[in-house]
């Protein structure tokens, strides 16, 4: 008897140690990709959907917040060693960081202003520093300005800073509904990037690998879409193609 | 927080701000000014310390002096903000691949792999398997230390200041008695200079109290994260409490309690200048003989 409980205790010390620990950084500050709720806590898509990943492929998983400006830089120092913070894969990241499949379709992007007459291609738009967005502002021929973060790209275009403001449609949608008409969409939307993904070190080709497989799996037996259709509800839900 | 709270759509102004100013997050909020008082009473007495030493080494004479006034030089010369940036960066890689060479296997390949900087798992500093707090409180360390450094540069060049103030003829009659150098500088010396050194170190108490922001470029979730945070507008869909943009009132609040907190500082320092003035022979300390008389 004594034996045996020997033995559990040594197969849980030993489960405890096996389970390898992965740092996820997120901003925190991209809803629904990524918040903190009331209670101050990690909530969002990219937190459920990280914490299934994890859970598919027996890591333990810890979050931490990390400002989008320097989100790259620490993950190479080794800070962290995921990113899932709404990262549009695009060559430039893909030199220095590598990413898994993407999470979440090519995103579409969309402008965003107080009428929808407001000149998004001379005038002033704004978007979140180092993004996909703002890239495309710059060649868009419209003047960019640049903003920490994506809060203060829409309180740019409130106070009549900014024209418009450019950012990922999911990210405006909500903003929009809840101004009750003070913001509307401006134009088309823009197709842009590879689709979001997780990005890690090039060096960790074996955490890549691995996350990358549960992806796939979660891809294929429908449980990725399921979450999307959970946080990105209306008209047009992004989804993958499932087996 | 309260019961009451579990629908906050259906509650007046009143209990709607008792139950929005008491969420989790808000609660995070509060913390965090502990965590910027923590930040300066640990780092005025370490950067005070560093001053002195940094102080007493740039008097003495050779390559000693040399390193003393090289630190002063130094880290006042730079801007606060690259130090920060880059020292804390360095400091933490620095210790990083001191434990690389002391744990790791000698087969891993090389720290710097490309962009990465790669070192074994045994010798990440906190490891990876470190509950959160370790990683928090290593990263609110390096916020500690590198504000003292750069403090204690600053308190180094008042002391160093305030040791010159005091007469020479003192240490000289110090020394006709029979005194030491040490002795002459324990006992004549340090007791008198801070008079001299007070107006320079309570400046610099308030240039440190209105640095702490810097925490929030360091990383550590401070008052000004939060503040940030809980400000910007929110939607109704991922809050119970949805809200505009009151970023302003939040950020007025941190300016109350700066001015609040600086001002309370400056009548303590002026207590502590009256106390160290008395039976000096400054003209503060004349003065107060004075009245007295």
């Amino acid at each position: 008897m004594r034996l045996l409980a020997a033995a559990a205790l040594a197969l849980l010390g030993s489960a405890a140690i096996a389970q390898e620990v992965v740092r996820i950084g997120t901003e925190g500050a991209y809803p629904p990709y990524n918040f903190i709720n009331d209670a101050g806590e990690i909530d969002g898509f990219e937190k459920e959907l990280g914490d299934a990943i994890c859970e598919r492929a027996g890591l333990a998983c810890e979050w931490v917040t990390n400002e989008w400006d320097s989100i790259i830089p620490n993950l190479v120092s080794g800070n962290y060693d995921v990113i899932m913070a709404g990262m549009s894969i695009t060559d430039e990241r893909d030199q220095v960081i590598d990413f898994t499949q993407p999470y979440y379709p090519p995103t579409a992007s969309a402008y965003v202003g107080l009428s929808a007459d407001a000149d998004i291609m001379g005038g002033t738009v704004s978007a979140q520093t180092a993004t996909i967005q703002a890239g495309h502002v710059a060649s868009s021929g419209a003047t960019l300005l640049e903003f920490a973060t994506p809060e203060e790209t829409i309180a740019a275009v409130r106070n009549g800073e900014a024209d418009a403001v450019f950012a990922d449609y999911d990210y405006l949608l909500p903003i929009v509904e809840a101004s009750g008409g003070e913001l509307v969409f401006v134009g088309d939307r823009v197709p842009l990037g590879g689709g979001v993904a997780a990005a890690l070190r090039e060096s960790d080709t074996a955490l890549r690998d691995r996350m990358d497989a549960v992806i796939a799996e979660m891809k294929a037996d429908g449980s990725l879409n399921e979450l999307l259709a959970k946080w990105f509800p209306g008209s047009n839900v992004p989804s993958f193609p499932t087996n | 927080m309260f019961a009451a709270c579990a629908d906050p759509a259906s509650l007046g102004d009143a209990m709607w701000f008792a139950c929005f100013l008491t969420t989790g997050k808000h609660l995070n909020f509060y913390a965090a000014f502990g965590v910027v008082l923590l930040l300066l009473a640990i780092t005025a007495p370490a950067a005070l310390a560093l001053g002195f030493g940094g102080a007493v080494l740039a008097r003495t004479r050779g390559p000693l002096g040399w390193i003393g006034k090289g630190y002063i030089a130094i880290v006042r010369g730079v801007p606060d903000i690259a130090f920060f940036l880059f020292f804390v960066i360095a400091l933490d890689q620095g210790l990083e691949y001191l434990r690389h060479l002391m744990v790791c296997p000698a087969t891993d390949g090389p720290v710097y792999q490309g962009n990465d900087f790669v070192v074994c798992p045994a010798a990440k500093v906190p490891l990876s398997t470190s509950p959160q707090w370790v990683h928090e409180a290593y990263g609110f360390g390096l916020a500690v230390v590198t504000f003292s450094i750069v403090f204690g540069a600053f308190a180094a060049n008042v002391l160093f200041g305030a040791m010159q103030a005091v007469p020479r003829a003192q240490m000289e009659t110090a020394e006709a008695y029979g005194m030491t150098r040490g002795q002459a500088f324990r006992r004549v010396l340090v007791p008198q200079m801070w008079v001299y050194a007070l107006p320079g170190l309570s400046n610099l108490w308030m240039v440190l109290i209105k640095a702490s922001p810097l925490l929030f470029l360091l990383g550590v979730e401070d008052i000004v994260y939060w503040a940030r945070d809980l400000g910007g507008s929110k939607t109704p869909q991922f809050t119970d409490y949805p809200h505009g943009d009151w970023r302003m009132w939040y950020f007025l609040f941190l300016l109350v309690f700066y001015l609040a907190f600086t001002k309370l500082s400056e009548a303590v320092l002026s207590r502590l200048m009256r106390r160290l003035t008395h039976g000096q022979a400054t003209s503060g300390g004349e003065a107060q003989r004075r009245a007295e008389a």
